[in-house]
């Protein structure tokens, strides 16, 4: 159980990770620049910032859901 | 006091810290050499990881890079922090519970052969050696630009300092002079970053002041025929590729996973990989505002502007500077006195001057021109060290900037170093060839294959072999290619063996260096690129192949013994 859920949480995860930047910052970037806000076309923001900002939120999460995790299943280090 | 004496001032300061650290730090055993007694706290790991990532690439090419590519550039930008997310997750608290010292003694230890480990071995001791050559080169540059000292003395002081904490102190004394080296170096591009983004925006955050100058940016690339700077040029499955060889080669590298096994349990890995990328992001989100800063201001300052001081739009005074030091060259293609800045080369290669200056006191180059209208020549790391002149900043700001780009080069320099002495007195020396070296021994055999490291390192940064800065960037697509699948399968899959494992690396790294070799050494061109992907993206085939190839082969070879079976179930819980 305690893998089976860790490796959901991973793929949950890896796919917003796989949006933001192959998804909004590449595939998607022609159709999304056209939405201009506060005078970054939105695609291009993304490449160049909002990929960042999410990936460092997106580990902050996974380590909170372990540690939660591990204290359920009582493999908590001290 | 002028620029200089601020700089000699500063350098020596920060040098000074790194030695005390040094030697207040110093390594009493194997464990504290390699690992730093694994005791390091999470955010200090998280601060001497993210200095240890960001190379002299970073603090000084990076922006400049992304201010001549534009949208293109953004591959290094998610590339080089997106990778921190595969490791988050993927390696570092698996890597961590496994709890040995090197890349090579999962590999070895999780496919049980030696095989392996040696293979292991030969890729991380490539990979280091090709990175550090061009840290060591850096040091020497920033020497010479700054303190106007020959670049070959240059690397030498570098040398000296990076041996003297490298040995003495192991992972301990890098690791703890590292997280002075973030401090440094954080600080020396934020200051000039924030003032320019006030003076072009009035917006003291640069990550938000650049979306105001993105449209008057691509208005004047329209104007002089550029492409617009928010669209890139490269096609689009070429930048999928880099940015995914990048990302999973940042993954890969042997000096960023050795980190993690510093701290003292698996949830400070987890969390240590998270501060690393948050110290890293602050960089990584200011370079593509400073490039942008720095290309509209270029433009705007001296495209045509007249050369001669009493001209009626002359240029800024930090052109006449950085022309002096070679690395920006003006040709007067139409004779008009004033600079012509376009789409194209102005002239053939880089610019090799002449003793004699021209009618306005300009420097001549022997270059023969192109027929394009563009009259300038600019290189590209120019952008990060002129920022401050360009901001009328004060000289110790300057001063600062140089003691933050040198802080770059030596602590990715030292990391690397580390990897390179521990892969010969660890895994080939302690685990392949003398299993009964004594701790001391070991120990010793340790600074002393540090010493040769540096040296070595040191002699490729005073003569750099021309392959070098050819190859640093290739390094990712062949830590991608081989690295990478092996410790993945060897974590998520109990059956991956050692048979698929071997192969797969062998064929994922022979792939990507043939390919890159023959697109950069053998006369390929272009044209020829399979499926549009370029060199710098083949990394991402390779890793696929490398993928598929153990997938395949395990299928039919008999699965790992019991206890490395058991082995992986005790990697994947923290208790």
């Amino acid at each position: 159980m305690y893998w089976r859920t860790n490796v959901r949480y991973l793929l949950i995860l890896l796919s917003i990770w796989f949006a933001v930047s192959y998804g909004a910052g590449i595939l998607f970037r022609e159709a999304l620049d056209r939405i201009v806000l506060f005078g970054f076309p939105l695609g291009f923001w993304f490449a160049q910032q909002g990929s960042i900002y999410v990936f460092v939120v997106l580990i902050f999460v996974y380590v909170r859901l372990m540690n939660r995790l591990d204290a359920k299943h009582g493999v908590a280090e001290d | 006091m002028d620029v200089q004496t601020w700089t000699f001032v500063i350098v020596a300061a920060t040098f000074a810290i790194y030695i005390g650290i040094a030697i207040w730090s110093r390594a009493a055993s194997t464990k504290d050499f390699y690992v730093a007694g694994e005791s390091v706290s999470p955010l200090a790991n998280g601060m001497a990881t993210a200095a240890d990532w960001m190379s002299a690439a970073s603090f000084i090419s990076m922006a400049g890079i992304i201010s001549f590519a534009g949208y293109d550039g953004s591959v290094y930008l998610m590339g080089w922090t997106g990778g921190y997310v595969l490791l988050a997750l993927l390696l570092a608290p698996y890597l961590r519970k496994f709890g040995q010292f090197t890349v090579p003694d999962f590999v070895g230890d999780r496919y049980d052969s030696q095989v392996a480990r040696i293979v292991a071995v030969v890729c991380a001791v490539f990979v280091s050696f090709t990175y550090v050559a061009g840290q060591m080169r850096g040091v020497g540059v920033v020497f010479s630009r700054f303190l106007e000292v020959d670049i070959e003395i240059g690397v030498v002081i570098g040398m000296v300092i990076v041996l003297f904490y490298a040995v003495l102190g192991g992972m301990k004394g890098i690791t703890y002079t590292q997280v002075a080296q973030y401090v440094i170096l954080i600080f020396a591009f934020m200051v000039p970053a924030i003032f320019i983004s006030i003076l072009l925006t009035d917006n003291p955050v640069p990550q938000v002041g650049f979306g105001s100058i993105l449209s008057k940016l691509d208005g004047l690339h329209e104007q002089l025929g550029f492409a617009p700077y928010t669209d890139g040029s490269k096609p689009m499955i070429d930048i999928f590729c880099i940015t995914m060889a990048l990302m999973v080669g940042t993954a890969g590298l042997p000096h960023v996973i050795i980190r993690f096994y510093t701290v003292p349990r698996v949830r400070d890995a987890r969390i240590s990989a998270g501060w690393a990328l948050l110290f890293i992001a602050i960089l990584y989100t200011t370079a593509p505002a400073v490039a942008a800063f720095a290309r509209t201001n270029l433009i705007q300052t001296v495209n045509e502007a007249g050369y001669q001081a009493a001209a009626e739009r002359p240029v800024p005074s930090w052109f006449r500077t950085w022309e002096n030091t070679g690395l920006l060259a003006w040709v007067d293609k139409n004779a008009d006195g004033r600079i012509q800045y376009r789409k194209g080369a102005p002239f053939a290669g880089k610019p090799q001057f002449l003793e004699v200056l021209g009618p306005l006191g300009q420097r001549t180059v022997s270059n023969a021109p192109t027929d394009n209208d563009n009259e300038l020549y600019i290189d590209r790391d120019i952008m990060v060290l002129a920022n401050p002149e360009i901001a009328n900043l004060p000289a110790w700001i300057i001063a600062l900037v140089a003691a933050g780009a040198l802080a770059a080069a030596l602590s990715t320099a030292a990391g690397l170093l580390l990897v390179v002495s521990t892969a010969i007195s660890h895994d080939l020396l302690k685990r392949t060839l003398r299993p009964d070296i004594t701790e001391k021994g070991e120990l010793r055999a340790a600074r002393l294959a540090a010493v040769a490291a540096v040296l070595i390192a040191g002699y490729f940064g005073v003569r750099p072999p021309g392959f070098v800065a050819q190859v640093v960037a290739f390094a990712f697509g062949l830590a991608a290619s081989s690295f990478f699948p092996a410790i993945i399968l060897g974590i998520f899959s109990k059956r991956a063996n050692r048979y698929g494992a071997v192969t797969g690396m062998i064929v994922g790294i022979v792939f990507t260096a043939s390919y890159i070799a023959y697109f950069k050494f053998m006369g390929g061109t272009a044209d020829q690129y399979w499926f549009g992907i370029s060199p710098e993206g083949i990394g991402t085939l390779g890793m696929l192949l490398n993928f598929a190839v153990s997938l395949t082969i395990m299928q039919f070879t008999p699965p790992p013994p019991e206890r490395i079976q058991t082995m992986v179930e005790m990697i994947r819980v923290p208790k």
